[in-house]
């Protein structure tokens, strides 16, 4: 073993022990080995931990294989004894040390789940054959050449998504088939097997193909192309349109979820126009979402006789010009001072008005008009020639056209004057000032946008719920969208709804997640900000693609077309 | 009274005074040299210029017009343009962009005639962008016209400054080093253009520059700074035979002798 | 002069005109509220006193937060957003060793020595969160556009806050009552509460051991040879990254030992204490100038002081019913106001800003 990297090694197992540490200790292995992602072979608190192996072996394995090729295994198993012999300490050390005294999660149920509900020494036998296992399959991959390596990843990524979305698909498909690949909870062994090699097959494919056929694709003239895509566009929107009427009554849940993705993916285009297009971090992004909703619910309901005295209660359509306006002023009036402020003063600002509003929003002081901290109900709903919006489908197609409102200011922006002087802001506002640029008013306007969509976001928000309280408009709502931009690539208008789907669907769907939420959500923020800042769906930044992929030509010919 | 007046202007940092009781006169469609060994506060009149910093004292007049308390942004729309001593691009827009943020002011739309796709907006647009397309060409880089402007090496992103600068349609074009960093080629073309911006559009060049080789060449004006004070003012062949000028470079051993340059 | 006068007026924009109003109205506000409040007589100068000696207390404690915020905004010129969770990290753990002491009656034996070690463990503790934080998670991030260590910070205050809601839980956790610190001593013919008293006095002899440590040893000195010029200061063989660790450490500590103050005043911990004091006390940083030592102690003092005494002084004045409750809403409001008019700080920035 002449030159084998020790050190490197050991640390990297120690890193991957404090990470499984950590996972166990704050309760999400626990509460994670309560879904099952194949039945009775693998829960997801399982693969939680096999993933800390699978990494740091992976990283240990590329290390030592810059030595000798054999090295990676060893060390990827060696990693892999670390970190289950680390476990295994705490397993058994749970009970005589009595941590449970100051971890809360230190239970018994934790020890279950990491010695694979065994007892005693077979346990610790068992666990460390499974993280050492790991380890070596660490090793092996990256022993494995780049086109066979990503489609297994890939494969294997894919099927447990399959089994983690369990609540979905077990809902959507067909009785007969959804009884093949989905039990009670999780895939059946059998169902996970043939995924696995379809995805794994499906990924070699595009491995070896997928280049060819954008290659052509990309080939084809712009006017072919743009039918093409344009059919793809309509193809996705009547499916979207008509999905509420296929899946019927057995979409409800869905439809509570996708509502609310849907809503953040509102705010997201809002605070994306804020953050991403004019480079103004705004904590505080969270009260405009408050105004609108308060708007609609204070506008609507027929309680709150203070406010009813004077107004009658008005019905949605009457009200959400009136939720808009409200948010849309309030973003100038508070953007007007905050706007004085640069960088990361701003960001405070913002977060200190955002919590100003709050604790007027919760005060006695303001109770008669606002319903203090037990928030207004009988918010009014949408309505349309005699139908009344009131199921989660029904508002599915209200946020859908919301979305499509962002979408549709946020593309038509973004290239223009107006966009081009929000980007040269966010570059460096000295410059962009020193160009003629009247900051003031480009940045309020940046502001003021953002603040509409989440006026709008809110307003339709508060009228689903038909209620609203207080506690749903925290500091968190503000740190949700701002993950969600920062995970999906921040500028990025596709990264949004990636994003929206990545941090707001998935811990909906899974239930345990919810407690973990802002934990992940912190962890990802930092991950993303140190190892990949362009996000997940980084914006297309065209300039660059087309200089890489055609080199000149393509500028020569779009300066044929500017001279036109 | 020139283009672009500064009379007696001062300013201070605290106990330090940058820039003592300056007064130049530029004349219009001239290339006006300001040089002067490093924190002689030639960077900082060019802050007073555009307005970045107050100036303590004095007065800056543009065309007939006092605009010492004019803001940077009102400053650059009545045409002064710059450029700075460490490139300053708007480094993930595309070089295209770059310009077309320095047509900003000489275009209309705002917010909602994009939004509905106005004809007028769509004209305006394609107008700019035809007008972009010809700065770039002007400097020779309009086949990089979607590349990102930092993926530009040096001396394009120099040019590229420059004509972000000249998108602005400027009166006054203040140009901080603009061959720092420079080789020799480069420096020559760099030469070259701004010879052609006072020529062929009429356009009156402040100068910053460290480079006498450049200086003696391509002005017609000199002043001298040396502890933010006027030391001398005049033409190339003045100013390299003033005992003043040549005690303030080499009293202090700088190494770019004029002589030299001579 | 006049002429310069008339000259200003005329490019005077909306923007300050609409400021300069918003402040105005303010001042009024807070003046007629307060005049209002003292001419009814609704509390009494005792009350008062009441009032200004919690509010000494308190700003003791925002003061030993601060030095964290504003020591690393003059190292890093960054917002350590997760400085709250620093502060709360030390407190939260040391509630365990607290309890075992108590139960064992160690408090009752030997006080001094009990709440000796309850420090200890909570500044330890908060200083070894601050140092990883820092080198796990800002240190790869140097030198990158300012926005990018403001969004990891918030995201690593978030990570750290459910971090220690996972270990500990959920629960608000009551510190032990120390029967030391219990009733009033009469102090010039005041009785003020005991743990009061040990609190400010305790918050001074740190903040000036700790201010005293960054100016007289030779660590201190390189923590502020780095804050001045971190080139200069690597040149002159200053181990940047080691002292950048070290002002980290001291931040921690003050923070640590802020948290054990924090709980002898309220008397519990949980997972999110530490949110509303880190604005405050970053508040009181930028009152007192951002990178300013003594600046951030008077700030953390003249807010604590402040927020104790606005509720009851103007906003009752002023009709406001439940005024207490917006007790948080005020210090915030300071924030906004402080950030607004004078971003430098009431003692001015020490620090140049760098463009």
């Amino acid at each position: 073993m002449r030159g084998f990297p020790w050190r490197e090694t050991i640390r990297t197992g120690l890193l991957g022990s404090v990470v499984a540490l950590h996972l166990s200790l704050v309760g999400m292995v626990e509460a994670f080995s309560r879904r099952e992602i194949v039945k009775d072979v693998v829960t997801l608190g399982q693969l939680l931990l096999l993933l800390v192996v699978l990494v740091a072996g992976y990283l240990a394995a590329r290390k030592a294989a810059e030595r000798n090729k054999a090295y990676a295994i060893i060390a990827g198993l060696i990693v892999g004894l670390i970190i289950g012999a680390v476990l295994a300490a705490l397993a058994l050390s749970i009970k005589p040390l009595h941590l449970r005294q100051v971890f809360t999660n230190a239970s018994r149920g934790l020890v279950r789940v990491l010695l694979f509900d065994k007892k005693g020494m077979a346990g610790v036998l068992t666990l460390l054959a499974v993280m050492g296992g790991g380890g070596i399959a660490a090793g092996l991959l990256e022993l494995l050449p780049n086109h066979v390596r990503r489609p297994l990843l890939y494969a294997l990524i894919a099927t447990l998504t399959l089994g983690l979305l369990r609540d979905i698909f077990a809902v959507i498909l067909p009785r007969s088939i959804s009884r093949f690949f989905y039990t009670s909870s999780g895939l059946t062994v059998k169902g996970a097997v043939v995924l696995a090699v379809a995805w794994t097959l499906y990924f070699a494919a595009a491995e070896r193909w997928g280049q060819q056929v954008r290659g052509r694709l990309e080939a084809l003239p712009p006017e072919k192309q743009k039918p093409l895509r344009l059919g793809a566009y309509a193809i996705a929107l009547i499916l979207l349109l008509v999905l509420p009427k296929l899946l019927g009554e057995r979409g409800g849940y869905i439809f509570e979820v996708l509502d609310i993705v849907g809503i953040y993916i509102v705010m997201g285009l809002g605070l994306n126009i804020v953050v991403g297009f004019a480079g103004l971090l705004d904590l505080g992004y969270v009260a405009f979402f408050a105004i609108g909703a308060y708007t609609m619910a204070v506008l609507t309901t027929p309680e709150l006789p203070a406010v009813r005295q004077y107004i009658p209660p008005m019905d949605f359509w009457e009200a959400l010009p009136l939720a808009l306006l409200a948010s849309l002023l309030s973003g100038i009036i508070l953007g007007v001072p905050v706007l004085k402020t640069r960088g990361d003063y701003l960001a405070i600002i913002t977060l200190g008005f955002g919590e100003i509003i709050r604790l007027l929003v919760i005060s006695d002081a303001l109770k008669p008009i606002l319903g203090g901290a037990q928030g207004i109900t009988g918010v009014a709903r949408p309505h349309l020639f005699g139908w009344t919006a009131k199921t989660p489908q029904d508002f599915f197609y209200f946020i859908l056209v919301a979305i499509a409102i962002g979408f549709f200011i946020s593309v038509r922006l973004k290239d223009s004057r107006l966009g081009r002087a929000w980007k040269a802001i966010r570059e460096d506002e000295d410059v962009a000032i020193a160009m003629g640029i009247d900051h003031v008013a480009t940045k309020l306007t940046a502001f003021a946008t953002g603040a509409t969509l989440a006026g709008l976001s809110g307003a339709i928000f508060s009228s689903k719920l038909f209620s609203i309280a207080p506690h749903s408009f925290n500091i968190l709502i503000s740190i949700y969208v701002l993950s969600l931009l920062i995970v999906g690539g921040i500028g990025s208008l596709p990264g949004v709804v990636v994003g929206a789907f990545a941090l707001v669907g998935l811990p909906e769907l899974l239930r345990e997640f919810a407690e973990y939420r802002m934990l992940v959500y912190g962890a990802a923020l930092v991950m993303m900000m140190i190892f990949r800042p362009q996000g997940l769906w980084p914006e297309t930044l065209h300039a660059e693609e087309y200089a890489r992929r055609k080199g000149t030509s393509t500028a020569k010919t779009a300066t044929a077309g500017a001279r036109e | 009274m020139g283009i672009l007046d500064m009379i007696h202007v001062t300013k201070r940092f605290g106990g330090l005074i940058a820039v003592n009781d300056v007064t130049i006169t530029v004349e219009p469609r001239t290339i006006h040299s300001i040089i002067g060994p490093n924190g002689a506060g030639k960077t900082t009149l060019f802050n007073c210029i555009t307005g970045f910093y107050r100036a303590d004292e004095g007065e800056i007049i543009f065309d007939g017009e006092p605009i010492q308390f004019l803001p940077p942004d009102e400053i650059a729309r009545m045409g002064i343009a710059r450029t700075y001593q460490n490139i300053r691009l708007f480094s993930n827009l595309s070089v295209l962009e770059n310009v077309l943020v320095g047509m900003h002011s000489h275009l209309h739309s705002w917010f909602i005639e994009p939004i509905l796709g106005l004809p007028s907006y769509k004209r305006e647009e394609a107008e700019a962008r035809k007008e972009a397309m010809r700065l770039l060409e002007f400097v020779e880089l309009d086949d990089k016209a979607f590349f990102l402007s930092k993926n530009l090496p040096y001396g394009e992103q120099r040019r590229l400054e420059i004509a972000r600068a000249l998108a602005l349609k400027p009166k006054v074009l203040l140009l901080d080093e603009p061959t720092a960093g420079m080789n020799p080629r480069e420096t020559e073309e760099t030469m070259a253009l701004i010879r052609r911006l006072r020529d062929e559009r009429g356009i009156t060049i402040v100068l910053i520059e460290h480079d006498m080789k450049v200086v003696m060449n391509i002005s017609d004006t000199i002043s001298v700074l040396d502890y933010g004070q006027k030391i001398a003012e005049g033409t190339p062949l003045e100013i390299r035979t003033n005992p003043r000028v040549i005690e303030a470079y080499l009293g202090r051993g700088a190494a770019m002798g004029l002589s030299q340059a001579a | 002069m006049w002429e310069r006068i008339r000259v200003r007026l005329r490019h005077l924009s909306g923007t300050d005109i609409a400021l300069w109003l918003i402040s105005v109205v303010l001042v009024v506000l807070i003046v007629v509220g307060s005049i209002n409040s003292l001419t009814s007589g609704r509390y009494t100068v005792r009350q008062w006193m009441d009032f200004i000696i919690f509010g000494l207390a308190q700003g003791g404690v925002y003061a030993l937060i601060a030095l964290g915020y504003t020591m690393v905004y003059g190292v890093l010129h960054m917002i350590n957003f997760a400085h709250s969770e620093v502060f709360m990290s030390g407190p939260f753990t040391a509630y365990f060793v607290a309890n075992a002491l108590d139960k064992a009656g160690y408090f009752d034996s030997h006080p001094i020595i009990s709440l000796a070690i309850v420090f200890v463990v909570a500044m330890s503790v908060s200083m070894f969160v601050a140092v990883v934080l820092e080198i796990l998670a800002y240190r790869p991030l140097r030198g990158s556009p300012r926005l990018v260590p403001l969004i990891t910070a918030i995201g690593a205050s978030f990570f750290l806050q459910y971090t220690f809601r996972g270990l500990y839980g959920s629960g608000v956790k009551a510190y032990p009552d120390i029967a030391m610190l219990h009733g009033t001593w009469s102090i010039a013919g005041l009785n003020i509460q005991k743990t009061l008293v040990v609190v400010f006095i305790a918050a001074i002899l740190l903040l000036v051991g700790l201010y005293t440590f960054v100016q007289k040893t030779k660590i201190g000195m390189g923590i502020r040879a780095v804050a001045e010029d971190q080139q200069a200061a690597a040149l002159m063989g200053v181990d940047v990254d080691r002292m950048i660790s070290m002002t980290f450490a001291v931040g921690g500590a003050g923070a640590g030992a802020a948290g054990v103050l924090y709980a002898l005043i309220f008397k519990q911990v949980h997972f999110f204490m530490g949110f509303v004091p880190g604005i405050k006390a970053f508040t009181a940083a930028v009152l007192g100038g951002i990178g300013n030592i003594p600046g951030a102690m008077l700030g953390g003092l003249f807010l604590g002081v402040f927020e104790s005494l606005g509720p009851s002084l103007f906003l009752e004045g002023l009709g406001v019913p439940a005024a207490y409750q917006l007790k948080d809403a005020i210090a915030f409001t300071m924030l906004v106001l402080v950030l607004i008019f004078r971003p430098t700080g009431i003692l001015g920035e020490r620090i140049a800003k760098r463009a």
